[in-house]
């Protein structure tokens, strides 16, 4: 393997020619590195392309006011903010809304802090239960037992024309060690 | 010499192969190895039968969001086959999870791994990390209820990573919730991604092989010097060698087909892993589980103290994938034989040991509130009206069921209560409902009076 080309092909050490094969190998080589610029910036962007596309809040109505008892916590379904066309029912996000008065709500996300699973409201105890690592919350979304770090996310909600509206926000990741 | 011989000799001469090729799979390997030499081969074969069912089940599986589930419903329903080969695309997964399982216990124990094989041993620690991966991206592929947040989990453990961790999570999902993009991804990591670098690293692993030579059977007292190894080793093949096809070949080849029929067989009868409900994350009455190979990872999650897991959650695969990778930088010479090396034993016992209890642990996911709970039946509760009757109610409706067990019907979250009237003063009763304790709520707050004191009848009753 370590043998010098020249011995295979016969042709006497030259330094022209060594120089000259030490030019190509540097041009293949820079060569290659054109190519795989050339091909690496859109692969790498078009992989990274979620995380450059621009997520917009957006309001979502989940029903009309009269319909949520006050006092009440019930689970409540909207479309995302900026769902992809092909979506189909992946679209779809909950939230878990509590009328606390005649004009206030509060929305708590129903992903759980620990790692997302979609936590329950249970009427009869007042508590929110996660049915993977059995993460309770109560009901201003405190954690109450089992592992979350942190209570249940809010999501911003307003009463627009009759309607609870909540802002469609992005999956809220427990990130504590993240940058914004 | 018939026609047949003379035009495969015709085609072999332009092709090369008897000059190339024959002298691969001949190549000379220690004498008399064992059957647990065989672990590698089946893992390779189970890989293969995984390259040919998935390229089946892409003639027919949508890769959209929208309609990945319905293409999965008509696969198992309605195509011909198209149960069997969802069946044997889980089931051969399975035993490559397995196979390359056992592959690696075998290899660490013999000390295979040792010098010169440090770079199969690392090439085959990725490759089975890889093989993981496919399964958990393969799951996510069914694209029903547990797929979709198990996606969100997965984006939960990704937001745990320093600095990167938010961005990570949201590249995973493709965007900031779960939807078209989502499935789209998973499907080219499953498909494109993982399968060129399993390729890539198969290559490796296999040239490898060939180029170091099988490694021999490990006796105890024959320690690996790096500086004689290799002389040793050609000496020994030159003096006892035999060739791999077929002297060795033939036990690969009954083992793989045995597993093939085992493989095919279960396919018939159990036939593909069900689908739950379709992938609408709005449906929030989801209680999502991983396939058996990570409900032991299920479990670890829900019993490391919580006061460490943020940085438990990513600190400790990295630790633990980096010993593992970089097992031969701690020690590539001396004794192979497990005989002689006491510690590996035990390693191996210890992990075997801790994921096989774990996975039990986590089938039974005894820290999960069991949501499926029934009212309690007039005949446990021994009476059908009065304080107890209406504090066995409150016990269902407050969804105290979901976590305590009475008489084999509940969950197991908190303690048994079958005979708490044994263990527990009325008094005592009362503090824990009402103050709570050890991962129980209060429920002070939410009780009546009335329903308390219902509540402590019952309980007192339990006896």
């Amino acid at each position: 393997m370590s043998e010098e080309p020249s011995e295979q092909t016969n042709i006497p050490p030259n330094p022209e020619l060594i120089s000259r094969r030490q030019f190509f190998n540097r041009l293949i080589l820079a060569l290659l590195a054109v190519g795989g610029v050339l091909m690496g910036i859109p692969f790498i962007g078009f992989l990274f392309e979620p995380l450059i596309r621009k997520f917009t809040p957006v309001w979502r109505p989940v029903g009309a006011v009269d319909k949520f008892p006050i006092g009440s916590t019930t689970d409540v379904s909207f479309v995302d903010a900026n769902p992809l066309s092909w979506s189909g029912v992946t679209a779809n996000s909950a939230a878990w809304l509590r009328r606390d008065s005649e004009t206030q709500f509060t929305a708590f996300s129903v992903n759980c802090t620990h790692l997302g699973c979609p936590v329950r409201w249970v009427a009869g105890s007042q508590l929110f239960m996660c049915p993977c690592h059995g993460g309770v919350y109560n009901k201003n979304g405190e954690v109450v037992a089992g592992p979350p770090p942190l209570p249940l996310p809010r999501y911003p909600v307003r009463v627009n024309n009759g309607q609870v509206e909540i802002q469609a926000s992005p999956v809220p990741i427990t990130a504590p060690f993240s940058l914004p | 010499m018939s026609l047949f011989i003379r035009l495969w000799n015709e085609f072999d001469d332009r092709a090369g192969f008897s000059g190339t090729l024959l002298p691969v799979i001949r190549h000379p390997v220690p004498p008399r190895l064992g059957w647990e030499y065989v672990l590698g081969s089946a893992t390779l074969i189970s890989f293969t039968i995984q390259v040919l069912t998935g390229i089946a089940l892409a003639l027919m599986y949508v890769p959209s969001a929208a309609e990945a589930y319905n293409s999965l419903q008509f696969i198992t329903n309605n195509a011909a086959f198209g149960s069997v080969l969802r069946g044997i695309h889980f089931f051969s997964a399975s035993a490559m999870i397995l196979f390359v399982g056992a592959h690696a216990i075998r290899t660490f124990l013999t000390g295979a791994f040792k010098y010169p094989r440090e770079l199969n041993w690392i090439s085959g620690t990725v490759l089975l990390l890889l093989t993981v991966t496919m399964g958990f991206t393969g799951q996510l592929l069914r694209w029903d209820q547990t797929a979709v947040w198990t996606a969100i989990v997965a984006a939960e453990q990704a937001g745990r990573i320093p600095l990167i961790g938010k961005s990570l999570a949201y590249f995973l999902l493709g965007g900031e919730n779960v939807g078209g993009a989502t499935l789209s991804r998973f499907y080219a990591f499953h498909v494109f991604f993982v399968p060129a670098l399993i390729f890539a690293l198969l290559g490796l692993h296999l040239f490898l092989v060939i180029y170091h030579g099988i490694s021999e059977p490990a006796k105890p007292g024959k320690p690996v010097s790096p500086k004689t190894y290799r002389t040793e080793y050609s000496q020994m093949l030159k003096d006892r060698g035999v060739p791999f096809w077929p002297d060795a070949a033939w036990k690969d080849a009954i083992f793989s087909t045995l597993a093939t029929i085992v493989v095919v067989v279960l396919a018939i009868i159990v036939g593909a892993p069900a689908l739950s409900l379709p992938p609408n994350p709005s449906i929030v009455g989801a209680v999502p589980r991983p396939d058996w190979y990570l409900l032991w990872v299920f479990a670890l999650f829900a019993l490391m103290p919580p006061a460490i897991e943020n940085v438990a959650i990513f600190l400790l695969p990295l630790l633990g994938i980096g010993i593992f990778v970089l097992t031969p930088f701690f020690s590539n010479k001396g004794e192979r034989s497990p005989l002689r090396r006491p510690w590996a034993v035990g390693i191996v016992i210890i992990i075997v040991v801790m994921v096989a209890s774990m996975t039990i642990a986590g089938a039974q996911a005894p820290w999960s509130p069991d949501f499926a709970a029934k009212p309690l039946p007039v005949s446990i509760i021994g009476t059908s009206s009065g304080p107890v009757y209406q504090g066995a109610q409150l016990f269902y409706e407050k969804g105290c069921e979901y976590c305590h067990m009475i008489s084999g019907q509940g969950g197991s979250r908190g303690p048994n209560l079958t005979t708490v009237g044994t263990r527990l003063t009325k008094n005592d009763i009362i503090i824990r409902i009402v103050n709570g304790g050890v991962n129980m709520p209060a429920f002070g707050g939410s009780l009546t009076s009335q329903e308390l004191s219902d509540l402590v009848a019952f309980l007192q009753s339990r006896k």
